[in-house]
């Protein structure tokens, strides 16, 4: 679990993060959401050290980071999954040499304990044909679950996607959706998760926060985000005509 | 004030690079990789103007002999001191910073851009160390590369003097002996071994912290150019007045 604590982030002038507060939990997917600029990436650079909030604490499963020593952090990150928006493969590896990067550098494992893991991994993600391709070989959604592949090679605790769908048309999207939601409860890891995505909050989301600019405006389940008054997040989740549509059949139905 | 604050920046880079060193099983791979990139696939390019402007010094320094007392093996000594003094070391650099510069920048800026770094900052990976670590471990064998400019250089200079019909052979070499200083190769190799550090860092900075998408990757391996070209300058004037004046 990770406890967020008040935390405060700014830069220069721009105070980006107010306080926000929030307890993200293990074996679930927490959903970020939020408009552009409401501050979800700073969040969640925050949340993955690459930031350092000026008030506040993140408490990680009881270790404070802000505590802890330089070797700490490290130790802490190497439990860290991270998936980026554009999944930040390394383009002059191939798939495998991407997957079995982290067990290079961080573990003493031997070349055949170390091709099995990755074998596993890629199988997990169902790529186990694309050992020898580069990144710039494979679709965007292969490139999603190669990044996903790294990032849990390592057994993470903690899984951070930063808008995983982005970019994939929405079968591919819905595929992506599951296998984090699938791998979250297989390995029992925090998820958290960065989106615009809608159909995400709707498919996958088990705890919800929605950010509006800087401070934490709500959080709830995705049965409570249809029901909630909040007019900022009414307002944001039913931008779309689908969603519009949705939330008058469920008005309707409850009157 | 925004020099400044990027000399400071420049500096705390340089330290971040020294530390938490990646695995040495992973560095030699890198460190080779960098070898082949930087060094080798400079030869060709290295070979080919140093050819040429050491032909170009020699026809250059005969044709300027007009006094018939000035003895014809000048050709060769002037050609030995422009090409070991300042051609090969200088001239080479600031061709490799735009060569090998241009590489480094846009490579790094690269992975900026595509979020390559971060993927390695958030694994825990010293990003610095395992970027940049090998690219200077990979120019201390720079010299090597201005050695072979020095000799093609004054290769160059007595094909242009001997098949130009400017002197004999036995001229060149004799200007080629004539007052050698053995501490000048020393001084050019200490400038060659100066410029490769700053030909493997400042474009690694400029890279390494550069902001926004493709077109700002452009315009950063250009600045990186112009600051390593103008710090080997300042660099070359600098040591050349401490260790010859």
């Amino acid at each position: 679990m990770i406890d967020v604590q008040d935390i405060h982030k700014s830069f220069g002038d721009a105070h980006i993060l107010k306080g926000i507060s929030t307890k993200l939990e293990k074996g679930k997917t927490n959903l970020i959401i939020g408009q552009s600029g409401s501050g979800k990436t700073v969040f969640l650079k925050c949340l993955l050290g690459l930031f350092s909030p000026e008030e506040g604490n993140i408490v990680y499963d009881g270790k404070k980071y802000a505590d802890l020593s330089d070797n700490e952090k490290r130790e802490l990150r190497q439990e860290m999954g991270m998936v980026f928006q554009g999944s930040a493969l390394f383009d002059s590896m191939t798939v495998e040499g991407n997957v079995m990067f982290p067990l290079e550098m961080f573990t003493k494992q031997s070349k055949t304990e170390m091709q099995d893991r990755v074998n596993a991994v890629l199988k997990r993600v169902n790529l186990i044909d694309a050992h020898h391709k580069f990144p710039s070989e494979i679709s965007g959604g292969m490139q999603k679950r190669v990044a996903i592949a790294r990032a849990i090679v390592m057994n993470p605790k903690y899984l951070f996607c930063d808008e995983p769908n982005s970019g994939l048309d929405p079968k591919t999207a819905i595929l992506i959706d599951n296998l984090i939601k699938e791998i979250t409860e297989e390995y029992n890891i925090t998820t958290v998760i960065n989106t615009h995505d809608m159909n995400s909050v709707m498919q996958i989301g088990e705890k919800i926060i929605f950010l509006k600019d800087g401070y934490k405006e709500w959080e709830g389940t995705k049965n409570e985000i249809f029901k909630t008054d909040n007019e900022a997040v009414t307002n944001f989740v039913y931008s779309s005509d689908l969603f519009k549509k949705v939330r008058q059949m469920y008005i309707e139905e409850r009157n | 004030m925004n020099y400044l604050a990027s000399v400071g920046s420049y500096a705390i880079m340089i330290r971040e690079v020294f530390k938490k060193p990646t695995k040495w099983r992973i560095m030699k791979t890198l460190i080779l990789k960098e070898i082949d990139e930087l060094i080798f696939s400079s030869l060709g390019i290295i070979i080919f103007i140093s050819f040429f402007i050491g032909a170009v010094v020699a026809i250059q320094t005969a044709l300027n002999l007009t006094n018939p007392l000035i003895p014809r093996n000048l050709i060769g000594f002037a050609t030995r001191q422009s090409v070991i003094l300042e051609f090969a070391p200088t001239f080479v650099s600031i061709i490799m910073a735009g060569k090998v510069g241009s590489y480094i920048t846009s490579s790094i800026g690269t992975m900026r851009v595509t979020e390559q770094i971060d993927a390695l900052e958030v694994m825990g990976v010293n990003s610095l160390n395992y970027l940049v670590f090998p690219k200077i471990i990979a120019m201390l064998f720079y010299p090597f590369a201005i050695a072979i400019s020095m000799y093609v250089g004054i290769f160059g200079g007595w094909m242009a003097g001997v098949l130009g019909g400017f002197l004999t052979s036995t001229d060149f070499v004799t200007g080629l002996q004539t007052d050698f200083v053995p501490f000048h190769i020393a001084y050019a190799f200490i400038k060659t071994l100066l410029f490769a550090f700053i030909i493997a860092t400042i474009p690694s900075f400029h890279g390494f912290y550069m902001k926004g998408g493709a077109l700002e990757v452009g315009k950063a391996s250009t600045t990186a150019f112009v600051w390593t070209s103008v710090v080997i300058i300042i660099l070359n004037y600098i040591l050349t007045q401490l260790l010859l004046g």
